[in-house]
């Protein structure tokens, strides 16, 4: 099997090809079906054969100015009309502009009797004339394989087929053949074998209840193609087939942060927010707050006007809306004034692929920036596990082309680990919020944290997420010796902390207090031995003095003494009379 | 060239003659594209069982579709050659060369008519 990436130019070389205008199915083949060759479309009854044939007859007609032939055995050209007008398909018009001929050829097994030797001219003839009647570049056979129900003569029938196939080559139309799918085989005639340039198939599988639709380029000679079954849907636009695992990991990375919405999240990572078009996840337990979240990013998003697509899963729109104006999100504003698309689907209304390309549509349709998904998980619902990632990855890989960010919700069961996603795709994402219930005191209360963020420094730190009537709210947990605490008990902490503080703060005051008290003591004290001692050296010095004026007066006792027996000083009281002259002079 | 998808002058001409006519009047139409051998034998056996079963009673035309291609629609014409018995009614058809007479008189339901 040849590879799906290579060289356009190479393959375009080699094979001229018709685009189909289908979407998704010109890029698998690399540009459409092989220019006047017949394409041979097969698969079960009921699995979008006819329409495919047809939408590349009626895009042909309108887009790329190819009118073409539709030659059906099966439904008249009314029936034809009608089953395609719901597509926008106005088959009639086409009629009369001449870009479309529908020739009905109806074989009535009954009505024939064969009778000998015989041709298909008939059919070639009116083929021709139906060709050369609008010049037609297209031609569609649906389905051929009526004929043999037509005919005894298989021998003759199919010299004739591989005759008309020859034909078809010859005259450079660009033919597709629809074959209903047989046992074992891709068509029940085998007509596979007649048809060698390009032949896809069609398949719709049920699958738990739920139908899905797959096509696969079984062959394409001389061109490179995609190899995979890629699913398609059919819907009012007509058929999509998504390529989109052809997508490589090249999307450029932009260097622009937008904000998460809530100030506290932006600080958390690395204190600018998101990377534009990067891939969000939050997970959380039911009731944690995820599409309160995410309907937090929406309502940023159409705050800096940027349309926002929010793919609910759970709510319909007016219920959202509501739910959100009560942690005051007024979203009603934003989808009144289309900068918000709501699209609530049950995930059971459409298969994974159904999903995939009503995203796509919308995405095409309304070119938002953001893109929410909530949750990712009811979405997932509607298919296998590995059909569930695999769809993923081409959801996430188309919004990153795009550059479109992409949001994403997921429950998780409180029972399971809480980094354990219902799905793995926590490889694809580059911002994964886990939002988580801490159940301690009685009381349940929600945390958050940031649990990666590529390319920037994050905020490891658990966060205590509150959901009040004016937003969404992050507060610290407490982180102590008695571990994390939220809510109530975070409450009651810290007012034990307050009131222990407070405790502190009055026990040194009293500690203060005392020890002013005692300084007072100290003080008092000292003061009063102060006093004591300069009571004690008052006395002293009274002491002192009257010593003093004792000894003066013995002396002079004593002088008087001598005076008055009128002995002689001596050298002792001569030094000393001057001093005391005057007294002496005062005795006089 | 004429107009397609029908050209009902000419459907209308070749009609004529046997709006009218009773219920022993046969009208066939042989169509046929370009004087090939399967044609040339074809419109053989159907002159041939005509004059043995249906004489004086029948009608032959012959479309070439070569000529008139957008004919082949309006009977629903594939195989060629196909003869189509228009009157009388219901129609049928027949188709091959005819050279299986049995089976062409089957198919033209001469046969229990004529046992």
């Amino acid at each position: 099997m040849s590879v799906v990436t290579r060289n356009g130019s190479l393959t375009g070389q080699a094979l001229a090809k018709a685009p189909t205008g289908i979407q998704g199915l010109d890029e698998i083949t690399g540009g459409g079906l092989p220019r006047g060759r017949p394409t041979l479309v097969c698969g079960a009854a009921g699995c979008g054969k006819t329409l495919l044939a047809m939408e590349f007859l009626v895009r042909g007609a309108i887009e790329f100015d190819e009118p073409g032939v539709f030659m059906s055995f099966e439904e008249t050209s009314e029936e034809l009309a009608q089953n395609v007008a719901s597509l926008g398909f106005d088959l009639e018009e086409l009629e009369r502009e001449r870009k479309l001929v529908l020739d009905y050829v109806h074989i009535e097994p009954s009505e024939i009797e064969e009778t000998g030797e015989f041709d298909l001219e008939g059919m070639f003839i009116r083929l021709n004339h139906a060709i050369d009647s609008v010049g037609a570049k297209r031609v569609v056979l649906d389905t051929i394989e009526t004929l043999f129900g037509g005919f005894e003569n298989d021998i003759v029938l199919r010299a004739e087929l591989r005759r008309l196939f020859r034909w078809l080559k010859d005259r450079g139309v660009t033919a597709v053949i629809t074959g209903e799918r047989g046992e074992g085989t891709l068509t029940r005639q085998g007509i596979e074998e007649y048809v060698s340039d390009c032949v896809i198939l069609l398949d719709h599988r049920v699958n738990e209840q739920l139908s899905t639709r797959r096509l696969r380029i079984v062959k394409y000679r001389g061109a490179a193609h995609g190899t995979n079954e890629y699913p398609f849907i059919i819907d009012t636009a007509g058929i999509s087939v998504l390529p989109i695992t052809s997508i490589g990991l090249n999307h450029v990375a932009s260097e622009e942060r937008i904000s998460t919405g809530v100030e506290r999240i932006d600080a958390m990572l690395g204190g600018k927010g998101l990377y534009r078009g990067s891939t969000v996840l939050i997970s959380g337990t039911a009731g944690t707050g995820k599409t309160s979240l995410a309907a937090n990013f929406a309502n940023a998003s159409c705050q800096r006007n940027e349309r926002c697509l929010y793919l609910a899963f759970e709510e319909s729109e007016s219920q959202f809306v509501r739910n959100m104006g009560s942690i005051g999100l007024n979203l009603g504003r934003w989808t009144k004034n289309g900068l918000l698309r709501v699209s609530a689907t049950r995930p059971t209304e459409l298969g994974l692929e159904g999903h995939l390309t009503s995203v796509h549509r919308h995405v095409m349709d309304f070119r938002p920036r953001l893109v929410v998904v909530d949750p990712l998980t009811n979405f997932l619902k509607a298919g296998r596990q590995v059909e569930a990632e695999a769809m993923l990855a081409r959801l996430i890989d188309f919004l990153k082309v795009e550059q479109i960010t992409g949001v994403f919700t997921s429950l998780i069961h409180s029972s399971g680990a809480f980094e354990d996603t219902e799905v793995g795709v926590s490889s694809l994402i580059d911002v994964w919020i886990m939002l988580r219930d801490i159940e301690l005191g009685g009381e349940r209360n929600r945390g958050m944290n940031v649990l990666k963020s590529r390319g920037m420094a994050h905020s490891n730190q658990v966060r205590e997420f509150l959901l009040t009537d004016h937003g969404i709210e992050l507060r610290d947990v407490y982180v102590g010796p008695e571990g994390v605490l939220t809510g109530s008990m975070r409450l009651a902490q810290e007012s034990r902390e307050h009131a222990a503080a407070v405790t502190r703060r009055q026990d040194v005051e009293r500690r203060r207090r005392k020890l002013e008290r005692k300084r007072e003591t100290l003080e008092a004290q000292v003061a009063l031995q102060r006093a004591q001692f300069e009571a004690e050296a008052e006395e002293l010095n009274i002491l002192l003095k009257q010593q003093e004026l004792a000894g003066d007066r013995l002396e002079l006792d004593r002088k008087n003494m001598a005076e008055s027996r009128k002995a002689d000083g001596g050298s002792e009281y001569a030094s000393r009379a001057p001093r005391n002259k005057g007294s002496k002079g005062e005795r006089k | 060239m004429t107009h397609y998808p029908d050209d009902p002058k000419t459907l209308d001409q070749l009609s004529a003659s046997g709006a009218n006519s009773d219920m022993n009047r046969w009208q066939l139409r042989l169509y046929v594209a370009g004087k090939t051998a399967k044609s040339v034998a074809a419109l053989e056996n159907l002159k041939r069982i005509c004059e043995h079963h249906l004489p004086g009673q029948y009608e032959i035309e012959v479309v070439d579709l070569l000529v008139h291609p957008q004919l082949a629609k309006g009977d629903q014409i594939v195989a060629i050659p196909t003869l189509v018995r228009k009157l009388p009614q219901p129609i049928r058809k027949v188709i091959g060369d005819l050279s299986n007479v049995d089976r062409a008189l089957v198919g033209l339901q001469l046969r229990p008519a004529k046992s």
